[in-house]
């Protein structure tokens, strides 16, 4: 049986422009990308395909020096028309010139019963080969999962809290069978249990209600009780030298598929949302799809940032950008690139904060929707307040402590402070609401790849 | 607007690097983002969005917070000036002018050497202009007697903004709270004029037949040496000139002589409740000063001894600045534990400490100040030690 979990702490963000329940087949972007910078840790991404090259979806496209077997492959099949290098030839992008229609490399396929009896070798071969396993990432540290590892447990975030997140019932209906079988996989990996992390009060879609051989866990509470970090820490926190794994269900049903049908499906539904979209609503493409087709002549205005995930975490990308490799949302806001006089004391209704100070009466509302820009609303400043932190932080950990010793590159200090427990996202809230302005995300990544190459 | 926003604009590339006034940018910074909040956007990676709240704001709402206090000590300086004068028909309108005459120049020559030295030390150590000092500035006035030379609170400003914050490398890094600082500087370099009859403002007027400078915390102190009982001594106090200026209601009124803003604990309680609507201030360590001193009251009559330690512990949360020190200075987020089960330790410990002080030490009636003081020093301790239980739960995980 699965934990009941109640979470107190934390700020639901609730923007304007929610993707409306309906999805939309368009024509197929005309380029997509696989970015190595998306993949946190990788230590020397090495193309193995030469511009001018034709693949197919599924055909290896780059992998990382340090851990060779992990191939990283592209999601549509075309042409190789660019493999974009910056500073030091640092691989930034490659991107394809897809087909008009997609066609598929072929691995094997297996029968449910099958895979019952399939080696955990074989399992771990065609998961790696196909471009499956980056889907799976590791926890201490957020990188992708190193294969040579039994973690003591897989963890799969079957809701999201974040703002404008897509409703996952939506976005993986009718999978169940892709998933199941995605989890009885999963099962053979680990050591231990695999978690389907669920939310108690909305509708829970039977792809995750209905499956077997997993922990099926509640959870209740504001953001960022969606953040798997979250929920790990309290069905079963990571301690010092062991290692969780956590995939979205996304990548689940891609596990499915690869070992049902034979193929890598980098296929995928994405919401577009935002303040600034004229019709929020999903749409069905691939991964590293180009945003420019979804936004043409969808948008209320034309100074706006468009992001590649949420807007807490997700990266800006520009209007001819592209989805990043795990995201499964385009978010439109307005830019905030604006001055407003002694706009450090003016009241305002629509000024949206977690705050209750002088001026700020969003407090009043808390269910209105609210079209919030990307303006930083003040100016970087030394830690002043205290206490804010640990009110949008639902676990045992104290975030000022932990930026500190990061800011003080104090490696002990950190691991006692619980820095293998979270990464980005789970502390992504106290940037947001942070008085004194830190880039505490990258702050936090810092400390990471400080302990990780220590 | 427009034109301002363009002025801006046309001077700006003069404080930025490489331009002529390089050195001031820091200061150019802190004038523009007063007068326009920045048009910075957020980075392209991380959080897309931030919250409406900026360092401004928070210490805005802390200085609305005090503002209770600043009318209600305008008024009080002016009412007591003309009750120890034998004046006392004088009218509303008098009164709050004599207050105003009174206070604004030390309102003034605090913000105005304060901020001068934060302009300096900005330009010179090449940090940001810190909007710490927006409350410290009017903190300072409020815990001045009415009748303070005001070269002595130039002098306070300065060593406080200078010693207690700047040495240490400015807003967020200081140790001890620093409109306290410049008061304890005071105390200890010009002891005679911040004890003693300088509570009530004369001016050029003679006083009263019969008048006396004595606090309730003095008088509490005599009724110790004399066996008195205390509530009685001060209930008689003021016979004559200014009858029942003690009682247990009018003390918690604050109409009594004292520094121009702690008297009343009602206007401390007013500016209570909005820095903990607003989030400002930690109710946990105004809650905890506030338990605390009453508990040790409490404690102290159980234990019984001379007439002082068998004062009433109701009479401990009126007399003297505990109200304010509780609701304004033991709040300082820098100077405070900074963590939510250190607050409870430190708030707790500074009310105990402020009894002790004022019953145990015969030298210095009052022990507010001395007790936050002493906590801002070991609050680091506290959340020392509530920090290693938070690294000590998780190791205890790793080994089960």
């Amino acid at each position: 049986m699965g934990k009941f979990i109640r979470l107190k702490k934390g700020f639901t963000i609730n923007l304007a422009g929610k993707a409306a329940p309906k999805v939309v087949e368009t024509e197929q972007p005309e380029t997509f990308v696989i970015k190595p910078t998306d993949f946190q840790g990788t230590y020397m991404p090495k193309p193995v395909v030469k511009e001018g090259d034709t693949v197919k979806a599924g055909t290896p496209l780059f992998h990382d020096k340090k851990h060779e077997q992990v191939l990283y492959t592209a999601p549509v099949s075309g042409e190789i028309v660019e493999i974009k290098r910056g500073e030091k030839r640092k691989l930034l992008e490659i991107k394809i010139l897809a087909d008009k229609k997609v066609e598929y490399a072929t691995f094997n396929k297996y029968s449910v019963s099958d895979i019952a009896n399939l080696p955990v070798a074989d399992l771990k071969n065609q998961l790696l080969s196909s471009g499956v396993w980056p889907m799976i990432v590791q926890r201490p540290f957020g990188i992708v999962a190193d294969p040579s590892v039994t973690p003591k447990a897989i963890h799969i975030s079957a809701f999201d809290t974040h703002p404008l997140a897509p409703d996952f019932a939506v976005l993986y209906k009718g999978q169940d069978q892709f998933f199941q079988v995605g989890v009885d996989i999963l099962k053979r990996l680990t050591s231990g249990a695999v978690h389907v992390n669920t939310h108690s009060t909305s509708e829970i879609s039977t792809v995750f209600s209905q499956v077997k051989g997993a922990e099926v866990n509640k959870f209740s509470g504001p953001h960022p009780a969606g953040c798997v970090g979250v929920q790990i820490h309290h069905l079963d926190p990571i301690n010092k030298g062991q290692v969780v794994w956590t995939i979205s269900p996304a990548g689940v049903i891609q596990i499915g598929k690869l070992f049902l049908n034979g193929v890598y499906d980098a296929s995928k539904l994405v919401a577009l949302a935002g303040s600034e979209v004229k019709n929020p609503q999903y749409y069905k493409t691939y991964t590293g799809a180009s945003v420019k087709k979804f936004l043409e002549g969808n948008l209320t205005q034309d100074h706006v940032r468009v992001i590649s995930g949420n807007p807490l975490t997700g990266t800006a990308i520009g209007k001819d950008g592209h989805i990043g490799f795990y995201d499964q949302q385009i978010s439109v806001l307005p830019e905030g690139d604006y001055a407003e006089f002694i706009g450090w004391i003016t009241p305002g209704e629509r000024k949206l904060s977690f705050h209750r100070a002088i001026g700020l009466f969003s407090f009043l509302s808390p269910g209105k929707e609210r079209v919030v820009d990307t303006n930083t609303h003040g100016e970087p400043r030394a830690f002043v307040q205290t206490g804010i932190f640990e009110q949008v932080t639902p676990m045992d950990v104290l975030p000022t402590y932990l930026l500190k010793s990061i800011l003080a590159e104090d490696i002990d200090e950190m691991e006692a402070l619980g820095i293998y427990e979270v990464i980005e996202e789970d502390l992504a809230l106290c940037e947001f609401v942070d008085v004194s302005k830190h880039k505490v995300q990258e702050i936090l990544r810092e400390g990471i790849e400080l302990i990780q190459h220590s | 607007m427009e034109f301002l926003k363009h002025q801006i604009e046309k001077v700006k590339p003069h404080f930025e690097k490489g331009g002529k006034w390089e050195k001031h940018y820091y200061s150019f910074e802190a004038l523009e983002t007063f007068l326009f909040a920045p048009a910075t956007t957020n980075g392209i990676k991380g959080s897309q969005i931030r919250d409406a709240i900026d360092l401004k704001r928070l210490m805005m709402t802390v200085i609305i917070a005090m503002v209770p206090c600043l009318l209600f000590g305008i008024w009080n300086v002016g009412h007591q000036h003309f009750l120890a004068t034998g004046q006392a028909a004088a009218g509303f309108g008098d009164k709050i002018w004599v207050g105003i005459v009174q206070v604004m120049p030390i309102v003034i020559v605090s913000y105005g050497v304060g901020l001068g030295i934060e302009f300096v030390f900005a330009t010179f150590r090449r940090h940001p202009v810190n909007e710490g000092f927006l409350v410290t500035g009017m903190l300072i006035p409020l815990v001045m007697p009415p009748d303070i030379p005001l070269g002595q609170v130039a002098l306070a400003t300065a060593f406080a903004v200078i010693i207690g914050k700047e040495a240490f490398g400015g807003t967020g890094m200081n140790v001890m709270n620093v409109a306290l600082t410049a008061r304890a500087f005071l105390y200890f370099a010009y002891p005679t004029d911040i004890s003693g009859s300088v509570w009530t403002y004369l001016g050029d007027a003679k006083a009263v037949a019969g008048y006396s400078g004595a606090t309730p915390l003095s008088i509490a102190a005599d009724a110790a040496t004399t066996g008195t009982n205390v509530v009685t001594s001060l209930n008689s106090f003021g016979a004559g000139w200014n009858e029942g200026v003690f009682s247990f209601s009018n003390m918690f009124m604050g109409i009594m002589p004292g520094c121009i803003g702690e008297t009343s604990t009602l206007m401390c309680l007013i500016g209570a409740f909005i820095l903990i609507a607003t989030g400002a201030g930690s109710w946990k360590v105004i809650v905890s000063v506030f338990g605390g001193a009453y508990a040790m009251g409490l404690l102290l009559n159980l234990i019984g001894g001379n007439a002082f330690v068998e004062m009433p512990a109701h009479y401990h949360l009126v007399i003297g600045g505990l109200a304010f020190g509780a609701v304004f200075m033991a709040t300082d987020p820098v100077t405070a534990s900074q963590t939510e089960t250190g607050k409870w330790i430190y708030g707790i410990l500074i009310g105990v400490f402020t009894v002790l002080i004022r019953v145990f030490n015969p030298a210095y009636p009052e022990g507010i100040m001395l007790a936050i003081l002493l906590m801002n020093v070991f609050a680091p301790l506290i959340d020392y030690f509530v920090v290693s239980a938070n690294k000590k739960r998780r190791l205890q995980r790793a080994t089960v």
